[in-house]
């Protein structure tokens, strides 16, 4: 295999870092009208819980679509529950996050493993 | 009020620092508990002047939600309140690090990628294109795809708090995913401008360092462990169930549930884009619908 060249490594930081920016910083200039109006204190609110939401089903499905077989989506699973469980138990969310990916590390390393 | 009995006489300069710090004893001076005293005749304090006094002493006005406070104080609430999400991203950029080095990758490419693209699933991405040596139009494209979501924080990210081209430029630059997350709260939109880029500034410096600690010892981890990028689902996880209970709303989340599912259907891995823009074309109709009913909140 060869390896990837210094320039062209350049070039895919460059490239990935100018659409990122412009994706973060373009619709600032676009949505400055919307600001005033009623719609976004309402867009402020519900905005969040659903693209949560979303990015959980979309991060699950990602993660199990790399490997094969019924496996990984049995850790998954097993973790995502006892995630939410600990934090709807104990709301920590440092706790809930470092339970649930320890518990998905040694289910995925071991009983588990793809 | 033992502390009255023993009051030392001071005059007017001198009796935040030497008297009585907190409202409470300086409006006992006041009542008149110590009459005779020669603070008060000296002084010749009155109940107004006191009060006026107390509220502009520095325990009393330093609070968080002072809008235009630029106080030191603000750097260090920042960290405070990014801590636990500070700490939850930790894991996954250890494990880009590893990864970024066991793809065959000099281990400051890693440090290089987390500075200056700074997304971290693109950057994931980017470690299977880069050594597919994938044409850099195809790097664009998926930038573009995995990004595309970022154009909907500009909704509600708290940008008109940030003034100044750099303080902009910065802001936008670094507005992931977790610092959105956590400038999304109602009170965020009255933080100030040195509390919002602190937050931002410290979820870069711990994503450059722990991606940096990841490369530099990603040969101490054995390829047997794997399952780090759950950090990454228990995070949104978190904050899901956090914004569920805060709003209290079944429609809302269902929605999104809803949008999600059909947008794997129909777009598989490619979902996220047309499930978040079907997910804000629901908030949009249910807006248009509930306008003209009485005024509410979600």
């Amino acid at each position: 295999m060869s390896e990837p060249s210094v320039t062209y490594l350049v070039g895919v930081v460059l490239v990935s870092a100018a659409v990122t920016w412009t994706l973060r910083a373009a619709p600032f200039a676009l949505l400055a009208p919307l600001r005033r109006s009623r719609l976004l204190p309402y867009l402020n609110a519900s905005m969040p819980v659903g693209v949560m939401t979303i990015l959980v089903i979309y991060s699950l499905l990602s993660s199990a679509s790399t490997s094969q077989g019924a496996r990984p989506w049995a850790a998954l699973a097993i973790a995502t529950a006892v995630t939410a469980a600990v934090h709807l138990w104990r709301r920590n969310f440092v706790l809930s996050i470092l339970i649930g990916t320890g518990l998905h590390v040694a289910l995925a390393s071991t009983v588990l493993a793809a | 009020m033992g502390q009255l009995g023993v009051a030392q006489p001071c005059v007017l300069t001198e009796l935040l620092d030497n008297c009585a710090i907190n409202g409470i004893e300086v409006a006992n001076i006041a009542h008149g508990d110590i009459v005779g005293h020669e603070l008060a005749i000296e002084a010749h304090l009155d109940l107004s002047s006191i009060a006026l006094m107390s509220l502009k002493s520095p325990v009393l006005a330093t609070t968080e939600q002072s809008p235009s406070s630029q106080q030191p104080g603000q750097v260090r609430l920042a960290v405070t309140h990014s801590l636990p999400a500070v700490l939850g991203v930790i894991p996954m950029g250890v494990a880009f690090g590893v990864l970024v080095t066991h793809s065959g990758l000099e281990w400051w490419w890693a440090t290089v990628f987390a500075t200056v693209v700074f997304a971290g699933s693109l950057e994931f991405l980017l470690i299977g294109l880069v050594t597919a040596m994938a044409p850099l139009s195809q790097v664009a494209v998926t930038a573009l795809l995995v990004n595309f979501r970022h154009v909907f924080y500009a909704l509600s990210f708290p940008m008109h708090r940030i003034h100044g081209p750099l303080a902009k430029t910065y802001s936008t630059f670094t507005l992931t995913d977790e610092a959105w997350a956590l400038t999304t709260a109602p009170e965020a939109q009255f933080w100030s401008r040195r509390r919002i880029l602190a937050i931002q500034a410290t979820f870069q410096v711990n994503w450059v360092g722990s991606v940096t600690l990841g490369a530099l010892g990603g040969g101490l981890v054995p390829d047997s462990l794997v399952g780090l990028q759950f950090a990454v689902i228990a995070f949104f996880l978190v904050l899901a169930i956090d914004a569920i209970r805060a709003t209290r709303s079944v429609p809302i989340p269902l929605a999104a549930v809803v949008s999600a599912l059909i947008g794997h259907g129909l777009f598989g891995t490619q979902m996220l884009v047309p499930a978040l823009a079907m997910f804000t074309g629901f908030l949009l109709i249910r807006y248009a619908l509930r306008r003209g009913k009485v005024d509410q909140d979600v």
